[in-house]
């Protein structure tokens, strides 16, 4: 019996069959596989596998990762400051991006916009971390332009190699990522609703604020939704332009994997990381549920 | 019931609008007056939501004057104009309740928390809508989005409320239903009224006057009655309601005009069967199906007779459309009859006579 004679209910089974294969090989087992070993051990080379909550209790009882001390702080609460520092910046750059290429740019010129803002993105992640390098570095673009021009002695140390340079480089890779959730949200308002808030005696600003804002926050939240949950994830970057110095989250998780060869661990970080995204996203959420529900 | 005064709130002279190489408005000359009920009627494209617009605001003038009570509007933004719409897709906004949409407009106004409530429960009263204010926006249907449209507008007590195709959305019955309510709406608030609508009989039933726009110019403004049994020209006789137009000669006898109608026979006819004047020579006359009859067997009559066969019968109930072929003219007469007591509805291939009347003609030169 051939797929098109099929009951519908074995006809969508076939049809979702491929997908959810591959979702369940890619993400819940892999999922699965990292809480499991998160509550095991590692004794030399050999994974030792009776459950245990040392991992989870080195986490929280540890000085490194949550709590930090007098002169640094933790590397969670670190990451976590540094993903809602980008997304900030880059959700505050993006909107009015969005806004022009919504509501200014001419209709017939949108998609034109919208490629030369992909641009960058043909470029690998990769290449744009080192050109942001080229840029702030020590002999880098903006050093020598601000010599040449007599504005600065010496070479600025402040550029590169500390958060800031980590959070520029975020916030121009993310970019795109906040645009367009924005303008789809600003495309969907109905224009006629801006006429109408003139009509009632609003002006420009005051309509933006009574009427475009509030109904641009679903773009808004899948936004800072998209920018914050992968960055504190990004490894590459922190890797590159903090130098040796500094180290985030995803560093650290990285490092338990691949040099240390502390699986358990990281797994265990892996899951905290995991857990406070997962709790500041809803939390976020939940703040702007009001602007989200229930759309006509 | 407030009639409507003789000064008028809205004055335009030689209003004209482009978009681009687009003569969308050319040269309009208009005064609608305080408490009127005023429609602009057209086909699609014809310029009448333009014209709404550009009173509204929304658009400027590419030259001409516009006033509204005394005052010109020029460098008046929309937002500072003594005017409030109902968009035709009415634009409530989703993310605010009943009452935070009808009291939009108020947050400028010098009203405590209490009388702004208040006011908004009275709108929401008027429009029939009371006890809504709590419900969310996206919930309503088609005909209390209208309302709330209206609601919305009719708070800040505006000089003109100007609507847009309010009804077009809404179902026939609701569309009847919501037509009586604005008329009275209307005659309660005695706000100016200035709908925009290609609904004829719309128009017909809500306004105190009309005018008929085609490509960007007004080619009719009179009363109802005056638009439906003189208008002025063939484009507006087509257009509202159903006219027969007949190939005809008009001529000049001494003071009398006569006309000789192909089909049907000469006559003489008023002045002011012909609104638009007589250009003596070939003519167009038109005919309203009501206006003519048809003689049953039986049936005596004084009036003048033509003598046709029954082409098409259309059935409605009340009425009985009859098309009738007459020698002489192209295309069959239309004639309704009402279905009185004891008429028969005759076949198709009947021979019949037409019953018509010379007062029953209008000349229609251009």
């Amino acid at each position: 019996m051939g797929l098109l004679d099929s009951s519908p209910g074995a006809r969508a089974a076939a049809l979702v069959a491929p997908p959810l294969i591959y979702a369940l090989l890619l993400l819940a087992f892999p999922l699965v596989a990292i809480v499991v070993i998160s509550f095991w051990t590692q004794s030399g080379l050999t994974l030792e596998r009776t459950f245990t909550l040392a991992n989870y209790r080195e986490i929280f009882t540890g000085p490194i990762y949550i709590w930090g001390n007098a002169n640094r702080w933790g590397v969670l609460p670190l990451s976590l400051f540094v993903s809602a520092t980008v997304t900030l910046i880059t959700v505050a750059l993006a909107y009015p991006i969005a806004y022009f290429v919504s509501f200014v740019a001419a209709p017939e010129r949108k998609s034109l916009w919208l490629f030369l803002i992909t641009i960058p993105f043909w470029t690998s992640y990769l290449i744009r971390v080192f050109l942001w390098k080229v840029i702030l570095g020590f002999n880098g673009v903006v050093n020598t332009g601000l010599q040449s021009l007599g504005i600065i002695q010496e070479p600025l140390e402040v550029l590169l190699y500390n958060l800031s340079s980590v959070i520029v480089t975020l916030s121009h890779a993310y970019a795109v990522f906040a645009i367009l959730p924005i303008y789809v949200a600003l495309e969907k308002i109905d224009r006629s609703l801006l006429e109408a808030s003139q009509d009632l005696g609003e002006n420009r600003l005051t309509t933006f604020l009574r009427v475009t804002l509030p109904l641009s926050v679903p773009g808004i939240v899948g936004a800072v939704l998209i920018v914050f949950i992968p960055t504190i994830g990004d490894y590459v970057t922190p890797e590159l332009m903090l130098g040796s110095g500094g180290r985030l989250m995803s560093n650290i998780i990285q490092t338990q994997f691949l040099q240390l060869n502390n699986w358990p661990l990281g797994a265990a970080l892996s899951i905290i990381t995991m857990l406070a995204v997962g709790i500041v996203s809803l939390v976020f959420i939940l703040l702007n549920r009001r602007w989200l529900r229930g759309r006509a | 019931m407030i009639t409507p005064s003789k000064a008028p709130l809205i004055q335009l002279r030689g209003v004209h609008k482009y978009y681009g190489d687009y003569h969308a408005l050319r040269g309009i000359d208009l005064e609608i007056r305080q408490g009127e009920f005023f429609s602009l009627l057209g086909p699609s494209g014809c310029g009448k939501t333009t014209l709404l617009r550009t009173i509204a605001g929304f658009e400027g003038l590419s030259s001409g004057i516009l006033a509204i009570d005394g005052r010109d509007m020029a460098a008046v933004p929309a937002n500072h104009r003594p005017t409030n719409m109902v968009f035709q897709s009415y634009a409530i906004f989703p993310h605010l309740s009943v009452a935070q949409n009808v009291g939009f407009g108020l947050r400028r106004e010098s009203m405590s928390r209490d009388q702004k409530a208040r006011a908004v429960a009275e709108a929401l009263e008027m429009v029939g809508l009371g006890g809504y204010g709590g419900r969310a926006a996206h919930a309503l249907s088609g005909g209390q989005r209208q309302r709330v449209a209206l609601a919305r507008a009719l708070i800040l007590k505006p000089k003109v409320l100007l609507l847009d195709e309010p009804l077009s959305a809404l179902d026939k019955k609701m569309r009847e239903t919501m037509q009586v309510e604005l008329i009275k709406l209307q005659r309660n608030v005695g706000i100016t009224f200035i709908l925009v609508t290609h609904d004829q009989e719309e128009a017909l039933i809500m306004s105190d006057r009309i005018a008929v726009m085609f490509e960007g110019d007004i080619e009719q403004m009179a009363d109802p009655e005056t638009l439906y049994r003189r208008p002025t020209s063939r484009r507006v006789a087509e257009f509202i309601g159903k006219m027969n137009l007949l190939p005809g000669q008009v001529a000049m006898e001494g003071n009398r005009i006569i006309v000789d109608v192909a089909g049907l026979g000469r006559g003489a006819v008023e002045a002011e069967q012909a609104p638009g004047g007589v250009v003596p020579g070939a003519t167009t006359v038109g005919v309203r199906p009501e206006t003519l009859g048809l003689l049953f067997p039986g049936e005596t009559t004084s009036r003048r007779l033509a003598d046709g066969v029954v082409d098409e019968v259309v059935y409605y109930g009340d009425m009985t459309y009859y098309d009738v072929r007459v020698p002489g003219i192209e295309r069959p007469l239309t004639i309704s009859m009402k279905n009185l007591i004891g008429q028969p509805v005759l076949d198709v291939g009947t021979p019949t006579q037409v019953v018509w009347d010379e007062r029953s003609l209008v000349v229609l030169s251009r």
